[in-house]
C-alpha cells in the first residue's frame, strides 16, 4: 500500500502575491496521522514558511479549523487516510478573511462573542459568604450540551448566512448565550434578547442546519437558535397580551 | 494590557474571496437550502390559487366554472404539478428539522427526535385523509 499522500495547501503571503496559490506537498501517511500530523511534517522537515494555527491537538482548543476537501474541519481530528489515495486539499476557513496561508482573521467573532455577554448575570451578586450558587444534575443537563462550544468557528465557515451576510451574530455566539440563558443561576436573558432580537441576531438565521452538521462537539447551534426564536416569539406574545402586572 | 483590538474590516492585507453568485450549486446540503427557500413562492402561490377559488365560489356558479375551465387550462396545470413537487418538498425538509427546533420534556426525559419528527408526518397524513374524505365524499 502506498504510504505517502500528497497535500495540496493554500498559500496566501499578502507580501508577494494579491490572492493565494496553492501548493503540493507529499507527505507521510500513516493509519494514526491526521491532517494536522501532515502540516507539522510539512512545516518541520518540508518548508518551514508554512503559517498555521495549532494547539492542543486533541479537539480541545479549537485553534485549528481549516477547509479539508471543501468541509470544515478540525484537522487534528481528522485523518489522512480517508483521504487516500489525495491529494488532500487544504485551505483555511471560508466566510473568514486570510490573514497568511491557513490563518484567518478572527477579530469579528471574537467581538460578537463578548457581545451577547457569556458569562452569569446577576441582578444582585450574593456575598460570598453565602456560598456559591448550586445546582441540580437537572440543572446543569438543560444547558450542558450548549457549553462544550470550543469557539473553532468551524459553524461559521459552514454558515452561508454569515458567508453573505458579515454582520450575523451567527450559530456559535448564539448557542453560547443559550447556554447561560438557560443556566439556572443566570440572570440575564433579558439583556442578551436585546441584542439577539435584532434582525442580525436570530432572525437573520434561516435554519441552513450546516453549523450543526460541521460542530465536531456535537453542540447543535442550529437547534439553539431555532429554540431562541421561539422564546423570543413567546416573550413578545407575552408582552403583548398580558397586562402589565402579570408579566 | 494595551487597548483591545479593533476589528478592521478593510484591512489592505487580507485577502477576502469574493462569494460566487453560484455558490449554493457548490454543495448539496446549500442547493436544498436555496430549493427549501425558493419553495415558499410555491407555497404563496398555493394561497393565492386558493384564494382566487374561494373568490370564485363567492362570485356563483358561473364564475365558479369559469375558474374552473381556467383552472384545467395546460400552462396553469403545469404550474400547479410544479408548485405542488415543491410544496411536498417544502414539507418534508421542514418536518426532518422539526425535531432540532422543538425541545420537548416528558416526564423529565427529552422526547427523542425521531418521535417527533413521526409525529408531525402522522398529523400530516391524518389531516390529508380527512381533506381527501370530504372531497371525495361531497363528489359522490
Amino acid at each position: 500500500m502506498d504510504d505517502r499522500i500528497t497535500m495540496r495547501l493554500a498559500r496566501y503571503r499578502p507580501e508577494e502575491e494579491d490572492e493565494p496559490t496553492f501548493e503540493e506537498y507529499e507527505v507521510p501517511c500513516h493509519k494514526e496521522w491526521v491532517v494536522l500530523d501532515g502540516l507539522n511534517y510539512i512545516k518541520d522537515q518540508l518548508d518551514g514558511t508554512l503559517s498555521y494555527r495549532w494547539s492542543c491537538r486533541m479537539g480541545i482548543c479549537g485553534s485549528c479549523g481549516m477547509t479539508v476537501n471543501g468541509e470544515p474541519k478540525l484537522t487534528c481530528a481528522t485523518f489522512l487516510t480517508d483521504y487516500a489515495p489525495g491529494p488532500v486539499h487544504v485551505e483555511p476557513m471560508q466566510n473568514f478573511p486570510v490573514v497568511r496561508d491557513l490563518i484567518v482573521e478572527m477579530t469579528d467573532f471574537m467581538e460578537k462573542l463578548t457581545a451577547i455577554k457569556p458569562w452569569i448575570v446577576r441582578d444582585e451578586e450574593r456575598p460570598l459568604a453565602e456560598g456559591e450558587y448550586r445546582q441540580t444534575p437537572d440543572e446543569l443537563n438543560e444547558y450542558k450540551q450548549y457549553s462544550m462550544c470550543i469557539n473553532c468557528m468551524l459553524c461559521y465557515a459552514a454558515c452561508p448566512v454569515y458567508g453573505l451576510d458579515p454582520d450575523f451574530i451567527g450559530p456559535a455566539a448564539i448557542a453560547t448565550a443559550q447556554r447561560y440563558n438557560l443556566d439556572s443561576r443566570d440572570e440575564g436573558s433579558d439583556e442578551r434578547l436585546d441584542l439577539l432580537s435584532l434582525h442580525e441576531g436570530i432572525w437573520a438565521c434561516t435554519f441552513v442546519g450546516e453549523c450543526t452538521k460541521v460542530c465536531p462537539k456535537k453542540v447543535d447551534p442550529a437547534g439553539a437558535i431555532q429554540r431562541y426564536k421561539l422564546d423570543a416569539a413567546l416573550t413578545s406574545l407575552k408582552d403583548l397580551l398580558l397586562p402589565w402586572g402579570a408579566r | 494590557m494595551s487597548e483591545r483590538p479593533t476589528y478592521t474590516p478593510f484591512h489592505p492585507g487580507w485577502y477576502r474571496p469574493r462569494i460566487s453568485t453560484w455558490w449554493w450549486l457548490r454543495r448539496r446540503s446549500s442547493l436544498v437550502f436555496i430549493l427549501r427557500e425558493v419553495s415558499s413562492i410555491f407555497v404563496a402561490w398555493f394561497v393565492v390559487f386558493f384564494l382566487l377559488l374561494v373568490a370564485a365560489v363567492g362570485r356563483g356558479e358561473a364564475a365558479y366554472q369559469e375558474f374552473m375551465g381556467w383552472a384545467a387550462t395546460p400552462g396553469i396545470v403545469l404550474v400547479n404539478l410544479v408548485s405542488l413537487l415543491f410544496v411536498v418538498f417544502h414539507a418534508v425538509t421542514w418536518f426532518n428539522l422539526a425535531p432540532q427546533a422543538m425541545v420537548v420534556h416528558m416526564r423529565g426525559k427529552r422526547v427523542p427526535g425521531k418521535l417527533i419528527a413521526a409525529s408531525n408526518y402522522g398529523l400530516w397524513v391524518v389531516t390529508s385523509l380527512l381533506v381527501a374524505w370530504i372531497v371525495l365524499a361531497g363528489w359522490t
